[in-house]
């Protein structure tokens, strides 16, 4: 049953290939057939592979398989290969049921849209990429599977390519991310280069060997690799593209930049784990930038009007939290927070993508309210998703992993204190942004008539995914709160377990989750009184989201976008338009003596026999007077 | 020795012939010119082989003579093709080849 791995990916693709080469020839319920069902049977092969793999699983931590080679010349050979270990299997897991549950929600999400099969030719194309990335044996496969999601997410995002604002939001996504494409694959040539070897677990042991903690080749290619991931994972500074790209369908946004492509740099970190190991300069500098951006991002996440833009601004901060928690040696709690945090987050866009649907289009939860009644299922999954990511104690998953990585960060050797009460700060903004919108969205008068709740496609997907979002916590409980351990443990087989600084004991532990807890329940109750239509403060008109100098900042994302433009598009226009003429006039001149040259030259092709016959004696005679000297 | 004045001759008829393949109009007598400008050159081969008494001339006056056959039948068709075309047989009526 395991030989089956290499079916994973390959259904998808064949998906996309039969999606791509007959789709305009299908009806509508067959595409929705075919886009689901490859999905769906890799998740049920993924479930048997998975299955089989525990069998045996402490004794055969890993599996191998090779399908073909892909390049073999002298010193490089790369072989098509899987590689399956407890990591890759949990990422597997995610992207194909996930996966299956947003195409299931899309066949009927995007039932009125004209390019149908395109759309789920393409979502296809993803899942077959995504999957390539994470089951990738060595660095060159992962890498055809980076790029192959950075260009399915391009595609997606300016999937309504009618509109031209789209467009560029999809070329931004794809400019963006292609800086930290770039700084990923020189990394990849530097270690290709000084270790002559691109398989994962290979390059690894073989870098242990080579350098010593913290020497220079090391810390380079940790700091190439971090770009790459930093700009797939929409973190600070390469974060300009993730709001934008929710030009996308709201699918789109839920598997892609929610769920599964953004989370990819957590991943690469986590594969790369023994590398950055050897750099932990560069650990602490991914803490750091996890912290900046899951502040950054949540203070965003405030003011933004457009439902859409507030999940991605969640999104970003989200993945903060699991650069923080890789940043500190956490690296079971930043896999456990994706966990979760793809269970509810992708809970959040679907509802949302409800909401949006009965309101025929509308995003900006200034014209939506009271839509509780309206629409009971979307409601309460919204709500248990919010609550997820807000962390409320005991009963939701979001609790349990944003407990853990605050834990990590209070308990480990290599964190600060400052660190932390920033962490603890995001936790309190986190509730209080989820439940602004819980409150904009569904409480207080109507002001856009719905149309009703969604189908039963639609419906599935949600309900599955607020059971995970209730209950996916429950694998991994902490020492004074049921010390479940089923997550740490079968983790621990990939990834090292993180050594706690002395002196910390349960009480502690108690005393740090009580804080957790408060702050969580402080921005909920900050966000009930400023939000809650009926309270005082909202009932004098106000939000956060009027236009004081300070809010525009925030509603522009700390006025990165203003930055890059003035910093970088701007002077590079400039560049291009004046001196580039100037470099112009330089093959111009080439072009001119080029064509006068056979302007003159042509003269001599008259076109009469005896001037060529002449020419040819005249020739020879000059050849014999030179031979004759 | 009997190769000097037969190298003469041979400079002779070669200047003959090019001077008449430069200066004629028709197109049939500037292959005339050609043909005895070929015929010099093989003169030439003749007069070296006989000189230093190898074979290598008479062998190199067969070679020229195949040729110049074999010439002579393409030249013909095209100034056939060429007067059937042009109705004239004056070279500088054939300028299509103006560069």
């Amino acid at each position: 049953m395991i030989s089956l791995l290499w079916l994973i990916p390959a259904l998808p693709l064949a998906g996309f290939l039969v999606l791509a080469l007959f789709g305009g020839r299908f009806t509508r319920q067959q595409v929705a057939w075919v886009g689901c069902g490859s999905v769906g049977t890799a998740a049920f092969t993924t479930a048997l592979v998975g299955w089989e793999f525990f069998q045996g699983f402490p004794d055969h931590e890993s599996y191998h398989q090779t399908l073909w080679n892909w390049i073999d010349t002298s010193g490089l050979t790369v072989g098509v290969s899987w590689y399956l270990d407890a990591l890759s299997l949990l990422m597997v897991a995610v992207i194909t049921g996930i996966g299956f549950l947003i195409h299931l929600y899309s066949a009927e999400y995007m039932a009125g849209d004209e390019g149908y099969a395109r759309f789920f030719a393409y979502m296809n194309l993803f899942v077959a990429a995504m999957l390539t990335l994470v089951l990738a044996d060595n660095l060159l496969l992962l890498y055809l599977g980076w790029e192959g999601v950075g260009l399915c997410s391009y595609l997606l995002i300016g999937f309504w390519y009618r509109e031209p604002e789209y467009g560029t939001a999809a070329q931004k996504a794809f400019i963006v991310t292609r800086i930290g494409d770039t700084a990923f694959a020189i990394g990849l040539f530097i270690l290709f280069t000084q270790l002559k070897s691109l398989s994962i677990q290979q390059v690894q042991s073989l870098a242990t060997e080579a350098w010593p903690v913290g020497s220079n080749l090391a810390t380079i290619v940790a700091v190439l690799f971090l770009i790459g991931a930093v700009g797939k994972s929409a973190q600070l500074p390469l974060q300009v593209w993730l709001p934008d790209a929710m030009a996308g369908p709201t699918p789109v946004s839920a598997l892609i930049h929610a769920a599964t492509m953004v989370t990819a740099g957590v991943y690469l970190i986590a594969r790369m784990h023994h590398l950055f190991a050897l750099a932990p300069l560069v650990q602490e500098v991914i803490a750091v930038i996890g912290l900046a951006t899951l502040l950054l991002a949540a203070t965003s996440a405030l003011v933004q009007q457009d439902i859409k833009r507030v999940l991605a601004y969640s999104t970003m901060s989200q993945i903060g939290y699991m650069f923080l928690a890789l940043g500190v040696g956490a690296w079971s709690a930043a896999l456990f927070h994706f966990l979760t945090h793809s269970c509810f987050k992708a809970l959040l866009f679907l509802a949302a993508g409800s909401v949006i649907k009965s309101l025929h289009h509308e995003q900006n939860i200034f014209w939506m309210g009271g839509l509780r009644r309206h629409l009971p299922w979307t409601f309460w999954t919204f709500l248990i998703g919010a609550a997820a990511m807000s962390g409320i104690p005991l009963i939701t998953s979001g609790f349990y992993s944003k407990d853990w990585i605050l834990w990590s960060v209070w308990s480990s050797p290599l964190s600060h204190r400052w660190i932390w009460y920033g962490a603890l700060l995001g936790a309190m903004l986190t509730g209080l942004y989820s439940f602004r919108l819980i409150f904009r969205v569904f409480f207080g008068e109507v002001r856009t008539q719905p149309t009703g709740e969604p189908g039963l496609a639609m419906r599935v997907p949600l309900v599955v995914l607020a059971f995970l979002a209730l209950t996916v916590g429950f694998l991994e409980m902490p020492h004074t709160l049921g010390n479940v351990t089923l997550f740490s443990q079968y983790l621990s087989h990939a990834l090292p377990t993180m050594e706690l600084l002395p002196g910390m004991d349960e009480s502690s532990e108690t005393r740090e989750q009580l804080a957790v807890t408060v702050s969580a329940l402080l921005g909920i109750g900050l966000a009930a009184i400023l939000f809650l239509p009926g309270s005082n403060f909202s009932r004098r008109g106000a939000d956060l989201s009027t236009g004081r100098p300070l809010v525009t900042l925030l509603q522009s994302g700390w006025g990165f976008d203003r930055l890059y433009d003035r910093a970088c598009v701007r002077p590079w226009f400039l560049l291009t338009r004046n001196p580039g003429e100037l470099l112009d006039r330089g093959y111009e001149w080439l072009t001119v003596g080029a064509e006068s040259c056979h302007r003159w030259m042509s003269h001599t092709q008259t076109g009469h026999v005896r001037w060529y016959a002449a020419t040819v004696v005249v020739g020879t005679l000059v050849l014999l007077g030179l031979f004759a000297m | 020795m009997l190769s000097t004045p037969a190298l003469v001759l041979a400079m002779m008829l070669f200047s003959l012939g090019l001077v008449g393949l430069l200066s004629r109009r028709n197109i049939l007598y500037m292959l005339l010119s050609l043909e005895i400008m070929l015929n010099a050159a093989s003169l030439a081969f003749i007069a070296g082989g006989a000189r230093w008494g190898q074979v290598d001339g008479e062998i190199m006056f067969l070679f020229i003579l195949t040729l110049a056959a074999a010439e002579v039948s393409v030249a013909l068709g095209i100034v056939l093709q060429l007067s059937y075309r042009f109705h004239t047989l004056d070279v500088d009526a054939f300028s299509e080849m103006k560069g």
